[in-house]
């Protein structure tokens, strides 16, 4: 099966995403440059970590209008699966593709770490190889990832199970000290309605392997290569 | 014509980095400042001479680009004549 991992003009986790994908998996995996117009047969999409056009303006809200994005959009309305981190979640939230938006950290300081995340959802094709309240050890590394929504739409989030992804202590519980950045409701990712597209400030691709620390993030992307396996989560193409 | 827009973020969403410029003019002794709210401003030099048109452009690019929906809203003013 094949990753495409988006590439905007300042992304810095594109080769860590392509690393996971290609070497540690040994899935094939290609970059996609963010004004190309295809995305040339994959069957997950990542839109990868960094400062996407600088963070000018908003984080995201500049790459949210690159050409390759009408197709990120084309192919998660079809079903496929496509999964933001960091800057790509930023990116998901300000094409309305999730929920809500990204303020700066509540410390206003840049947090570089390693955190603690349960997955309190596993039918999502980011999370389907994971245990129900699973505690994963993956690091973060971002000034602007306070998650904001009204509440209403927190509401309707935990009511649709929407919530993929809370910061919390070692026994699963989100507690204030586990926050890192001050999201309501101690969100680290979260997932569209029909659960096919999930964005998660977390980043799994840079937790792959013990020799850097972690290997908890691998779960992630196996959960893609189980779900494409099993067909669900396909796009129709 | 010349667009002025103003964006805030809503009453409701907090604004860390206005919490910490009020924290920083109360360390300065300016206890007077009761709060502090951090937005952007644009000036936007828009090829026209009709108002409304100008009004309606600038309105549809703070809506759709300069601010998000979600946490901030936007004001736009014209300024008729030469730019500064």
């Amino acid at each position: 099966m094949k990753f495409a991992v988006v590439v905007f003009p300042g992304s810095n986790s594109d080769h860590d995403a392509y690393y996971a994908a290609e070497h540690v998996l040994g899935q094939q995996a290609e970059f996609i440059w963010h004004k190309d117009h295809s995305l040339k047969g994959a069957d997950v999409v990542i839109l990868p970590g960094g400062f996407a056009h600088g963070d000018y303006l908003r984080t995201g809200a500049i790459a949210r209008f690159s050409p390759i994005m009408a197709e990120v959009q084309k192919f998660a309305a079809s079903g496929g699966p496509v999964l933001g981190i960091c800057n790509g979640f930023q990116v998901l939230l300000e094409a309305g593709m999730l929920p809500g938006a990204m303020l700066r950290n509540r410390s206003v300081k840049f947090v570089c770490q390693h955190v603690l995340i349960k997955v309190e959802q596993t039918d999502t094709p980011f999370t389907n190889a994971c245990r129900v309240g699973q505690v994963l050890r993956i690091p973060i590394a971002h000034g602007e990832g306070n998650y904001y929504a009204d509440p209403d739409v927190v509401a309707q989030l935990e009511k649709n199970r929407q919530i993929v992804f809370r910061y919390t202590n070692a026994q699963g519980v989100p507690t204030g000290e586990a926050n890192p950045n001050g999201s309501v409701a101690n969100v680290a990712g979260l997932c569209n309605e029909t659960r096919n597209v999930v964005g998660l400030m977390p980043h799994p691709e840079r937790a792959c392997e013990l020799a850097i620390g972690s290997a908890d993030g691998l779960v992630v992307f196996e959960s893609a290569v189980k779900a494409v396996s099993q067909g669900a989560f396909a796009a129709v193409q | 014509m010349r667009a002025r827009v103003f964006v805030t973020l809503k009453p409701s969403v907090f604004d860390p980095q206005g919490k910490t410029v009020t924290d920083a003019l109360h360390t300065l002794g300016y206890a007077a400042v009761k709060d502090v709210r951090q937005g952007k401003y644009f000036e936007l030099e828009i090829d026209s001479t009709c108002p409304d048109d100008a009004r309606a452009l600038a309105e549809e690019a703070a809506g759709k680009l300069l601010s998000n929906p979600v946490i901030e809203s936007f004001r736009v003013e014209l300024v008729d004549g030469v730019v500064a």
